[in-house]
C-alpha cells in the first residue's frame, strides 16, 4: 500500500485541488499534454488505485447485475430456508438430513462455519436461513444507490452555492461560508433519526423504502453540501480572476454566461475528483442508519441492517457480522483509496 | 482580545441559535407541510395508543393547533423560562432550560438526559483521551520517520482505519476479545464513583474500539500537518542555530501542526458527547445516544427533540472552548486578536 506517498488531507490543501483545473487554451508548454491526459497516466501507474478502480467497477456491476448474480449462485435474497435451520439457536444444522440430536446431546449439531456450501456461497442467516450472498449482493445495490444519489445531491447545492459565493464575494460570499461551518457543526445523526421520526408516510407520494431512500439522500445533500461547495469556492476565486474571464466580461458576457460556461467547465475535475471521495463517507451514514434501524427496512436487504441483526449472534455466529462487514468495508476502502489516487493524479504537486 | 472572544462567543450563540430554528422547523413545521394534522402530531409525542380525547388534551396542551409563530414562541419561553405540565391531576414542573416532557416516563426530558449523561460522557473522555494522545504520537512520529516501515504500516493501518465502520470493528472486538478469548468482560457501565477500576475494565473495548476510528483520521491529519511545517525556513533556522532534533520537532513544529487538530477535535469531541449513537448500541450502554434510538422506535418525539438540542449544545460549547484555547497556542491569533 502506498499511503505514506498520499498528498495530506484535502480539506487543508484547496489549491491541491487547483491541479484539476485545466489550463485554458493551453499556454505554449513543451509538454503538449492535457492535463487530463497526464492525470490518467499518471492513474495508470498508481497500482493501488488501480485495483481499487478495478474493485469499484466490479461492485457497481454486482449491484445492477444483483438479480442475475443472485439466479445463477444462490437463490432469491428473500426466500427463507427455515428446514435447514435449527430453531434453539438459530443457527444451520450441520446435517440437514439428520436433525435429531446426537446420542448424549441434548440439541442437534449446528454448523460452525454458518452453512456454507455449493448452494450458499456465503451460508445462510441466522434464524430465517435466507441466502448470505444474495443478501449481500443485493445489500450493494441499495447502499451504492442511496450514496449515489445523496453525492449527487451534495454536489448539485455545493457547486451551485460554492461558485455564486467565490464570484460574487462580499456579503454573499459571508453569508454562504457562515452557512458551510454551521451545517458542518450540525449533529447529523441526530438529525437523520428524528427526520425519520417525524416525515410520514405517504409524504410526497412516498412510502416504505422509498421514503426511507428519499429522507436520507435529503438530509445527507441537505447538509454534507459545504464539503464540495468550499472546494468550488476556493477554486472560483482564483478562477474568477483569470484573462479568460475577464475577457468574457469585457465581451460584454451575462454573470450566468461566465459561472457556468466558463468558469463551471473547469471546476469539472475536482468535482469529481472530491466527489468520489464523499462517496464513501455517505455509504458509511446509510450502513449506520440502517444498523440503528432508521435507515433501510427489511425484507430489503441492507449491510447495516444485517449486522444490527448480527448483535444477537456475536457470541455463537461470528461468521454473520464477518461479511456484511467485509462488503461495507472493502466498497468503503475501494472507494477512498481509488479517489486518494484520483486527486494526486491531479495534483501538480505530485512528481512525475 | 476581549474583542476575539466576543466575536467566538457570538458565533457560538448564532449557531445554537440556527440550530434550536431547525431542530422546531423539523419537529414542528415539517410535519405540518407533510400533512400531518394536530390530531396526529399529537400521536408522536404522546407514545403508547391514546384515546381521542387524550390526543385532543395534547393538542390543546402543546398548542399544535397553533399558527407556527405561536408554536415557536412558546417553544423559545418553554426553553428560557421553564415550563409545567400537566398529567392527570399532578402538575409537573419543567424547570428552564426545558428540553420539552417525555409522556411515556411522565418526566421532564431534561432530567432523563442528565441521567445517562455520565454514561456518555464516561464513553466520551475516555476514548477522546486515548484517539487524541493515540493519533497524534503516531502521526508526529510517522511524520518524522518519514517513508520507514513504521510510517508505512502506520499509514496503511491509519487508511483501512478511516474505511472501517465501529458497527463492524466493535462487532468483532465483542466477538473476539469479550466472547472468544475472554481478555475484557462485557462492556457495561458501572459509575465511577463506586468502582473506578471496575468502571475502567467494562469500558475499556468501548473506548478503544470508538478512539481507535478517530485515531486515524488524527494521524493522517498530524501528518500531513508535520510534514507541512517541517519544511518551513524558520524549521532550518532552528536547525541551524543548533538546536537539538528533540527541541525542533516538540518545541517549534508541533504547535503549530496541532492547531487544526484542536478544531476537529472540538468538533468531535462535542458530536461523541451529544450521544454516541452507533458506540452506544454496539456494546449496549444505555447513554444519551441509545435513549434518542429507544426513543425514536417507542414515539417519544419530545426526548429525540431534546437530545438533538442538547448535541447542538455540546457542539457549541466544545468549539467555544476550542476557540478560546487558540490563543494559547498559536500566538498568530492573539496578535491578530
Amino acid at each position: 500500500m502506498s499511503a505514506p506517498s498520499h498528498a495530506p488531507e484535502s480539506a487543508e490543501q484547496p489549491e491541491a485541488a487547483a491541479a484539476g483545473v485545466k489550463a485554458p487554451g493551453g499556454r505554449g508548454d513543451a509538454d503538449s499534454r492535457s492535463l487530463r491526459q497526464i492525470a490518467w497516466q499518471r492513474l495508470r501507474k498508481d497500482k493501488v488505485a488501480m485495483v481499487s478502480g478495478v474493485i469499484v467497477v466490479l461492485l457497481i456491476l454486482a449491484a445492477i447485475f444483483a438479480p442475475l448474480l443472485a439466479k445463477w449462485f444462490g437463490q432469491p435474497p428473500t426466500q427463507f430456508n427455515q428446514d435447514l435451520m435449527e430453531p434453539n439457536s438459530g443457527l444451520p444444522y450441520a446435517d440437514p438430513n439428520n436433525t435429531d440430536p446426537a446420542p448424549g446431546e441434548m440439541l442437534p449439531a449446528v454448523d460452525n462455519w454458518g452453512g456454507i456450501s455449493g448452494d450458499h456461497l456465503l451460508g445462510l442467516e441466522p434464524k430465517t436461513g435466507r441466502d448470505l450472498f444474495s443478501r449481500i449482493v443485493y445489500g450493494a445495490q441499495i447502499s451504492l444507490l442511496v450514496a449515489f444519489l445523496s453525492t449527487l445531491l451534495c454536489v448539485a447545492l455545493g457547486t451551485l452555492l460554492g461558485i455564486i459565493a467565490g464570484y460574487k464575494g462580499g456579503w454573499i460570499d459571508t453569508v454562504i461560508s457562515r452557512a458551510m461551518d454551521i451545517f458542518l457543526a450540525f449533529p447529523l445523526m441526530l438529525f437523520a433519526i428524528a427526520l425519520v421520526g417525524v416525515i410520514p408516510s405517504g409524504f410526497l407520494g412516498l412510502e416504505g423504502n422509498g421514503l426511507r431512500v428519499g429522507v436520507i439522500v435529503f438530509i445527507i445533500g441537505f447538509f454534507n453540501w459545504p464539503y464540495i461547495a468550499r472546494i468550488v469556492r476556493g477554486q472560483t476565486l482564483s478562477l474568477r480572476e483569470r484573462e479568460f474571464v475577464e475577457a468574457a466580461r469585457s465581451l460584454g458576457a451575462s454573470n450566468r454566461h461566465i459561472l457556468f460556461r466558463e468558469i463551471l467547465p473547469n471546476l469539472i475535475t475536482p468535482i469529481l475528483v472530491y466527489s468520489t471521495l464523499l462517496i464513501p463517507t455517505n455509504i458509511l451514514f446509510e450502513a449506520a442508519l440502517s444498523f440503528l434501524g432508521v435507515g433501510i427496512n427489511p425484507p430489503t436487504p441492507s449491510w447495516g441492517k444485517m449486522l444490527s441483526e448480527a448483535v444477537d449472534y456475536y457470541a455463537t455466529a461470528p461468521y454473520f457480522i464477518l461479511f456484511p462487514g467485509l462488503a461495507i468495508f472493502i466498497t468503503v476502502l475501494a472507494f477512498n483509496l481509488f479517489g486518494d489516487g484520483l486527486r494526486d493524479a491531479f495534483d501538480p504537486k505530485t512528481s512525475d | 482580545m476581549l474583542n476575539y472572544i466576543l466575536r467566538r462567543l457570538g458565533a457560538g450563540l448564532l449557531l445554537l441559535a440556527v440550530v434550536t430554528a431547525v431542530t422546531f422547523w423539523i419537529f414542528y413545521v415539517l410535519p405540518k407541510w407533510a400533512g400531518v394534522t394536530p390530531r396526529g402530531m399529537a400521536a408522536m409525542y404522546v407514545g403508547k395508543a391514546p384515546t381521542p380525547e387524550a390526543l385532543d388534551a395534547t393538542v390543546e396542551r402543546l398548542g399544535l393547533d397553533q399558527p407556527v409563530i405561536v408554536q415557536f414562541f412558546d417553544f423559545i419561553r418553554s426553553l428560557v423560562f421553564g415550563d409545567q405540565f400537566q398529567f392527570g391531576r399532578e402538575t409537573v414542573e419543567c424547570a428552564a432550560p426545558c428540553l420539552g416532557y417525555s409522556f411515556s416516563t411522565n418526566s421532564p426530558v431534561l432530567e432523563q438526559l442528565l441521567a445517562r449523561l455520565p454514561i456518555t460522557a464516561s464513553l466520551a473522555f475516555g476514548a477522546a483521551v486515548i484517539w487524541l494522545i493515540g493519533g497524534v504520537a503516531v502521526g508526529v512520529l510517522s511524520a518524522v520517520k518519514k517513508g520507514s516501515l513504521f510510517d508505512r504500516l502506520a499509514m496503511s493501518t491509519a487508511l483501512v482505519g478511516v474505511s472501517l465502520p465501529i458497527y463492524f470493528t466493535g462487532l468483532l472486538a465483542l466477538a473476539f476479545v469479550v466472547h472468544g478469548w475472554k481478555i475484557l468482560p462485557v462492556p457495561r457501565y458501572e459509575p465511577l464513583t463506586e468502582n473506578p477500576g471496575a468502571w475502567f475494565t467494562a469500558l475499556l473495548l468501548p473506548w478503544i474500539t470508538l478512539a481507535f476510528l478517530h485515531a486515524a483520521q488524527y494521524a493522517r491529519q498530524t501528518r500531513a500537518g508535520m510534514l507541512e511545517v517541517l519544511g518551513e525556513d524558520y524549521i532550518r533556522t532552528a536547525r541551524a542555530k543548533g538546536l537539538s532534533e528533540r527541541k525542533v520537532i516538540f518545541k517549534h513544529a508541533l504547535r503549530p501542526a496541532l492547531t487544526p487538530i484542536l478544531t476537529i477535535f472540538g468538533l468531535d469531541l462535542g458530536l461523541v458527547l451529544g450521544g454516541a449513537i452507533l458506540t452506544e448500541r454496539v456494546f449496549s450502554l444505555k447513554g444519551v445516544g441509545a435513549y434518542a434510538i429507544e426513543a425514536i422506535i417507542g414515539k417519544d418525539l419530545p426526548v429525540v427533540l431534546g437530545v438533538t438540542l442538547l448535541g447542538a449544545v455540546f457542539i457549541v460549547v466544545c468549539n467555544l472552548i476550542v476557540d478560546l484555547l487558540y490563543p494559547l497556542v498559536d500566538p498568530r491569533v492573539r496578535i491578530a486578536a
